[in-house]
């Protein structure tokens, strides 16, 4: 109990919440949601390479495909794995105890990842893995320091080595950047657009709904320009006679 | 047709004042004429509440007060539920739109000095529909169970630990368990669900109360003093005209621009860059995990600062509690520290004028302050804007008297 106060305490204080600031710069990661192709192989790359270990536990199989155009002999055929139905939420089947056994933490679902970080930063961190042989999986990120995950599309993006800081002579170096010494199975380009391709498609998951509020909104916008019109010609009536 | 109707009015107003109750209130409730733009704060509030209430009921519907489920169903509400998205963002935009109203309305009677006598007790109730409000709004944040509901909930409840002597026992008290739980959130919704409730029934005596004192209008003068009789009676006030239909259509042109702007920060930028709902938010709860930093939602970032600028005392952070509470409470006293011969700012002298300013600034300023990460920077411009928040107060009995006023018309200006 006395614990927790003086946890809340120091976060009242005010050294504690210093550090929240800099951090590399966000790469844009100009995703397009109206383009379906992107979206499509967005999930296809998902589910190949992210959802083994990482679900999408709050997103329906058969919504992703109404949404993004995908027929259900497709879906079927390319995105269900197991026994999983179309009308299955996308989880996974890795047990949280074996994700602590071999990560050493609970890997996230990724669902909301794109509305607590930003699409740009998953965009940049996906392209921010560089080895490091004092991490378990052999790399390391410039955007999340210390990171329990091994590069998955290391095969596809190459090998990646840090950049670092040299400006101060017996300082500890720092990883500013990272630089591609090995090219995988893509040319950094196709790699970029790869990752674009799974920003776009999380980003979409994290709020299925948003192209349709916004197609609705302007109907909604329209509506009530109309109704302004009649309600300020309706007071203007009413209120002629008062001066 | 019409005769039929009479006479089931009349039968009605027999066994309940039906037509009584729509003359006193609307139809021959005498509004000042020259109410300006301040005035529609007052609808919308009603308005906004009526949606709260309404989306509330319907969120309610599909939500599991339960910390294993909470998060999950909020995601149900937003993918699975028809219109669920609609109905959640209504609710989380409404939230925030809330409180711009009633921030606005509350400004307005600041501008108007509506809480100057008669009008001191209608002042106050609306004081304890704001700390309603705050209360509600502070329940239902730990409803969705992402980390900033936790978090926020985690070191406001906190703050009870800070009393003196009972503290400890009064913040268990209150979670119903040594740290944010299920049993927390079990309560927080009962909470959350009742409070509209008793929200709406202090509007309802908020409301009785303006009609009764009358509506105060932006030159602050009392109609129902000036001569008598309008073209509707000769017992109403002459500058008096009847609420319906004069101000329900103006309203209704409010209601319009209002529901206007709703729409397009619900349909276009729902989060509102991440101020009315917070990123931070879409992540599950994590009692193990503490977010970087801990903010609450923008409507409480001004006491937020305040409680962080006030330095701890003998190790204990409870001066920043009281200065907190104090920051709300003081408004309670206000009616009793204008001194002014004049209620509304039109015919204040500069002085008024001047601190009116620098606290409405200091608000906003300590708002903005309340979202940042402390820094030594932050955290003393957070104590000169909470001295200058309560130097508005504080020193109004002796500005406001020392003030030159402007003398005020016999009748309402257009």
């Amino acid at each position: 109990m006395r614990k927790l106060i003086i946890a809340a305490l120091l976060l009242l204080s005010p050294t504690v919440l210093l550090a929240n600031t800099g951090g590399p710069a966000l790469q844009s990661s100009n995703i397009d949601l109206h383009d379906q192709a992107s979206l499509q192989r967005g999930a296809k790359y998902f589910v190949n390479y992210c959802m083994g270990c990482h679900s999408l536990q709050y997103m329906r199989y058969n919504r992703l495909a109404k949404d993004l155009g995908i027929d259900e002999v497709t879906l079927r055929e390319n995105l269900l794995f197991g026994d999983a139905k179309p009308g299955d939420l996308m989880e996974n089947a890795m047990r949280a105890d074996d994700q602590l056994k071999w990560f050493g933490v609970v890997v996230p679902d990724l669902t909301l990842v794109t509305r607590w970080r930003s699409p740009d930063w998953v965009y940049t961190y996906l392209k921010s893995f560089y080895v490091d042989s004092t991490r378990p999986y052999g790399v390391n990120n410039l955007m999340f320091p210390l990171v329990a995950m091994p590069h998955g599309l290391s095969n596809l993006q190459g090998v990646q080595e840090p950049v670092f800081d040299h400006h101060q002579a017996g300082a500890t170096p720092v990883v500013v950047g990272v630089k591609l010494v090995k090219e995988g199975l893509l040319s950094p380009k196709e790699y970029d657009n790869m990752v674009r391709d799974i920003t776009a498609f999380l980003t979409y998951a994290g709020e299925p709904i948003q192209l349709e509020r916004q197609r609705l909104g302007v109907y909604v916008l329209l509506f009530l320009g109309f109704l302004f019109i009649l309600a300020y010609l309706m007071k203007k009536e009413f209120w002629k006679d008062i001066h | 047709m019409s005769a039929e109707k009479n006479e089931n009015a009349s039968w009605i107003d027999k066994r309940f004042p039906l037509t009584e109750t729509w003359k006193a209130h609307l139809a021959e409730y005498y509004a000042p004429k020259n109410l300006n733009f301040w005035s529609f704060f007052g609808s919308l509030a009603i308005l906004t509440l009526v949606i709260q209430i309404v989306t509330g009921i319907w969120l309610a519907m599909n939500y599991k007060p339960d910390a294993a489920l909470a998060f999950a169903s909020v995601e149900y509400i937003m993918r699975d539920v028809d219109w669920g998205w609609l109905i959640r963002y209504m609710h989380s935009t409404g939230a925030s739109m809330f409180f711009i109203v009633i921030y606005l309305h509350m400004f307005r009677a600041l501008l108007w000095g509506s809480y100057r006598k008669p009008r001191e007790l209608l002042w106050i109730l609306g004081v304890v529909i704001y700390l309603a409000m705050m209360a509600t709004a502070f329940f239902g944040y730990l409803l969705p169970w992402g980390q900033m509901s936790y978090w926020g909930a985690q070191v406001i409840v906190n703050l009870f630990a800070a009393v003196p002597v009972v503290g400890d026992d009064l913040s268990v008290w209150v979670r119903g368990d040594y740290v944010i739980s299920d049993v927390t959130l079990n309560r927080f919704f009962a909470f959350h669900f009742l409070l509209p409730f008793v929200l709406a029934a202090l509007v309802f005596i908020h409301i009785v109360a303006l009609h009764h004192v009358g509506s105060n209008n932006p030159d602050g003068i009392e109609i129902k003093d000036g001569p008598k009789g309008n073209r509707w009676s000769d017992k109403a006030p002459a500058d008096g005209i009847p609420f319906h239909p004069y101000y329900t259509v103006k309203d209704f042109m409010g209601v319009v621009v209002f529901l206007a702007l709703f729409s397009w920060i619900m349909f276009y930028a729902p989060t509102m860059g991440g101020i009315f709902l917070e990123a931070p938010n879409f992540q599950p709860a994590n009692p193990m995990l503490t977010p970087p930093h801990i903010a609450p939602v923008w409507y409480f970032t001004p006491y937020y600062a305040m409680l962080r600028a006030v330095p701890p005392l003998w190790g204990s952070q409870f001066p920043g509690v009281v200065v907190m509470f104090g920051a709300i409470l003081i408004f309670f006293v206000l009616p009793w520290l204008d001194r002014s011969p004049v209620k509304s700012i039109r015919y204040k002298g500069p002085i008024f004028k001047v601190a009116l300013a620098i606290f409405a600034v200091s608000f906003v300023v300590l708002a903005w302050l309340g979202m940042q990460p402390a820094s030594d920077l932050s955290t003393l411009l957070s104590q000169i804007f909470t001295v200058l928040y309560f130097a508005f107060f504080l020193l109004m009995p002796i500005y406001s008297s020392l003030d030159k006023t402007k003398p005020v018309p016999e009748r309402v200006t257009a």
